[in-house]
C-alpha cells in the first residue's frame, strides 16, 4: 500500500472564507438584516438631504455634497458593520458557535474577521455604490488624495469591528443589541459630522467631538476626497497628507483602544 | 498514512493543575495534579460525577486552554502552545454543539470543511453518522440526537489520529447509541485514538479498553474494568431460612477475609476471594442441610466501584464546589 500525499494544510485566507461563506448564507437568511442593509442608505441618503438643507440655510458656505455623500457612508458602515456584526457576535455566542469554532483550526482573530467579513464587505460595496452615484448624480470632483480615503475606510472599519465585539460582551440577547449599540450609534452620528456637519458647530463643541473614537475615520474619508474635512480651504494631495495627520495618529490610538477593549472583554460562550 | 514521526503515547498528562479565579478562597481548582497516559489505538474513557473535573480535563487536553500548572502532550506536542501542529491530527466534539441553527446540514459541514486539513467530503461524512438523508434540513429542525450526530460528524471530518469525545451518547437514543458504539468502535479498529467522558458507565464497560474515574481533580482509579474492580470485593448475598434462628447462632463458616453483614435473615458477604469463601459457605450449608434463598454471587461492578469511589469523595470537605 503506498502512503497517500500528506492532504494540504488549511490556510489563514482559507479559513477565513469558508468562515466568511457561512456567515454571509446566514446574513441571506436574516431579513431584518438584509432589509436594513439594502434599504438604509436610501432612505439616508434622502432624510440627510433634507437635514444637510435647513443647515445649509443657517450656515453659509455648507458643503451640502461633501456632507451628504460623507454622512450616508458613515451612517452606512455604522449600521451595516457596527450594529450587523454587534448581533452577529452576540447570535453565534449565544448558540455556543463560537466556542466549537475555537475547538477548529481556525483561530481566535480569524473566527472574529471571518465573521465580520460579509458585513465589511457589504459596507464597502455600498459605500463604493454611495461613491460613484455621488458622483455621478452630484457631479462631485475626482478624490483629491484616494490613498488617505482608503486609509480612513480601513481604519473605520477597524474601530467599528473592534467595537462591536467589545459591545456583545455587554449584550446578552440579540434583540437587546438595538439598546448596547444605541449610545455609539447616537455619539457617532451626532458627534463624528454624520447628521450634524461639525463645521455648523460652534468651536469648542466641534473640537470636542473632533475627539470621538468614530470622527478621525470619516473625516479622513471626507478629507481624502474633498481635501479638506471642512474645517478650511481645500488643499491638493500634498497638503491633504498634512491635515491628515492629527486625524489619523487619533484615529489609530482609538483603533488601539477599541482592540484593547474587545480583547478585554469580549466572550465567546454565553454567561451560565 | 498516519504520522509515524512520534511513538509515544497519543495524549499524555502530568501533574496537571487547572484553576479558576483568583489565589485564595474565591478560586477554584478543578484540576489538582492529574496524570494520565492514553496509549495509541486505545479507546480510554474518563469517567467521574458532576463537578469531578471532567470537561476542564478535556478542555486541558484539547488545548483549548493552558493549564495552570502541568505538562500536556499529545501526539507529542504540547496541544495550546503548539496548536497548528495538533489540532489538524485531533478531533473535538464538546458536551454541547454549537452550529447555527439556520444552515443546513450540509452547509454546516461544508462550512467545517473549509476550516477542516484533509477534510472528508461532506457526503462521507454525514454516511459515517447516518445522516446522509438529513443534509438539506436545518440545524434547528433537528432532534437533539441527530444534532448530536451531526457534532459527531464534524469531529470526525479531518479523520483524526485523536479524537476527543466529551459525553458522545448523552441525549441519545437507544438505537443512535448503539450505532454510535458502533461507529466508536470501528474508528478504533482503525487506529484511531478515542478519549471520551462519559456518566453511563455500560458505556465504558462496553466500550474502553481502559478507563479512568476521576475524583475531585484527580485520577482515584485507573486501568481496564478488571483491573479497576479488582480492588473491590465480590459480594455474596443470600437469605438464611427462618427455622434457622438467629444468625450468631447458627455457626456459619469462618469467612477471615471477608466482611459479613448481617439485615435480619438477609446476609451479605463482601469478600476478596469470591470462589474459596463461596465454596466454604456451600460446603457448610450443604453439610447443615440449609437452604440459601435468592443466593447470589458475583465480582464487584464498574458502578460499585464508581460508587464507592464517589462515596469516598463525599466525605471529603475539600472537594466541596463545583466547577464552571
Amino acid at each position: 500500500m503506498t502512503a497517500p500525499a500528506a492532504p494540504a494544510p488549511t490556510t489563514t485566507a482559507g479559513r477565513l472564507l469558508a468562515l466568511g461563506r457561512t456567515e454571509a448564507t446566514l446574513l441571506l437568511r436574516n431579513r431584518t438584516a438584509l432589509f436594513m442593509a439594502a434599504a438604509m442608505p436610501l432612505v439616508m441618503m434622502v432624510a440627510l438631504k433634507g437635514i444637510l438643507d435647513q443647515q445649509a440655510a443657517t450656515t453659509p458656505n455648507l458643503d451640502l455634497h461633501a456632507n451628504l455623500v460623507n454622512g450616508v457612508a458613515g451612517l452606512v458602515l455604522l449600521f451595516v458593520v457596527y450594529y450587523n456584526l454587534t448581533t452577529a457576535y452576540v447570535a453565534r455566542r449565544g448558540e455556543l458557535v463560537l466556542k466549537r469554532l475555537r475547538t477548529g483550526e481556525a483561530r481566535d482573530l480569524e473566527i472574529l474577521g471571518g465573521t465580520a467579513l460579509p458585513s465589511v464587505v457589504l459596507g464597502l460595496l455600498e459605500c463604493g455604490l454611495i461613491g460613484a452615484v455621488g458622483a455621478a448624480r452630484l457631479g462631485l470632483p475626482a478624490p483629491v488624495n484616494p490613498l488617505l480615503m482608503a486609509l480612513g475606510l480601513l481604519l473605520g472599519i477597524g474601530l467599528l469591528i473592534a467595537l462591536a465585539a467589545a459591545t456583545s460582551a455587554f449584550t446578552k440577547t440579540v434583540e437587546t443589541a438595538g439598546i448596547t449599540t444605541l449610545p455609539l450609534l447616537f455619539l457617532a452620528q451626532m458627534g463624528s459630522g454624520l447628521l450634524l456637519p461639525l463645521e455648523t458647530m460652534p468651536d469648542g463643541l466641534a473640537t470636542a467631538c473632533r475627539l470621538l473614537p468614530t470622527t478621525p475615520a470619516f473625516q479622513l474619508m471626507r478629507l481624502g476626497w474633498f481635501g479638506t474635512d471642512g474645517s478650511d480651504e481645500p488643499t491638493g494631495f500634498p497638503g491633504s497628507w498634512l491635515e491628515a495627520l492629527p486625524h489619523l495618529g487619533l484615529g489609530v490610538l482609538w483603533l488601539a483602544a477599541g482592540v484593547w477593549a474587545a480583547r478585554r472583554w469580549f466572550r465567546w460562550e454565553p454567561r451560565r | 498514512m498516519k504520522d509515524t514521526s512520534h511513538s509515544g503515547p497519543a495524549v499524555e498528562a502530568v501533574e496537571l493543575h487547572r484553576r479558576y479565579g483568583p489565589a485564595g478562597p474565591n478560586g477554584f481548582d478543578a484540576v489538582r495534579g492529574l496524570d494520565l497516559t492514553v496509549h495509541r489505538g486505545e479507546l480510554f474513557a474518563l469517567l467521574g460525577t458532576n463537578g469531578a473535573g471532567k470537561t476542564s480535563t478535556m478542555e486541558l487536553l484539547e488545548g483549548l486552554a493552558a493549564p495552570t500548572a502541568g505538562r500536556v502532550r499529545v501526539l507529542g506536542r504540547d496541544p495550546h502552545r503548539e496548536r497548528t501542529a495538533v489540532r489538524p491530527r485531533i478531533g473535538i466534539m464538546l458536551q454541547e454543539g454549537g452550529f447555527p441553527g439556520d444552515l443546513t446540514v450540509a452547509e454546516t459541514c461544508r462550512g467545517w470543511a473549509g476550516l477542516t486539513t484533509g477534510a472528508r467530503p461532506v457526503d462521507e461524512a454525514l454516511g459515517l453518522v447516518g445522516l446522509g438523508d438529513r443534509a438539506g434540513v436545518r440545524v434547528k429542525q433537528l432532534s437533539g440526537g441527530e444534532r448530536r450526530r451531526l457534532d459527531l460528524a464534524v469531529a470526525l471530518l479531518g479523520r483524526p489520529e485523536v479524537l476527543f469525545l466529551d459525553e458522545p451518547s448523552t441525549g441519545l437514543d437507544p438505537e443512535a447509541r448503539a450505532a454510535v458504539w458502533r461507529l466508536i468502535r470501528e474508528l478504533r479498529g482503525e487506529g484511531t485514538t478515542v478519549l471520551l467522558t462519559t456518566h453511563y458507565l455500560e458505556e465504558a464497560e462496553e466500550l474502553a479498553d481502559r478507563l479512568a474515574i476521576m475524583r475531585a481533580g484527580r485520577i482515584a482509579a485507573t486501568g481496564t474494568v478488571g483491573e479497576v474492580i479488582a480492588d473491590r470485593p465480590a459480594r455474596i448475598a443470600f437469605e438464611l431460612p427462618e427455622r434457622c434462628g438467629p444468625y450468631e447462632a447458627l455457626g456459619l463458616p469462618a469467612l477471615p477475609a471477608a466482611e459479613v453483614t448481617a439485615e435480619g435473615r438477609r446476609i451479605t458477604v463482601r469478600t476478596h476471594r469470591l470462589q474459596s469463601d463461596l465454596t466454604d459457605l456451600l460446603g457448610w450449608a450443604a453439610h447443615h442441610g440449609v437452604a440459601l434463598g435468592g443466593l447470589e454471587a458475583r465480582s464487584a461492578t464498574l458502578e460499585e466501584a464508581f460508587l464507592a469511589i464517589a462515596a469516598e469523595a463525599a466525605a471529603t470537605p475539600e472537594t466541596i464546589g463545583s466547577t464552571r
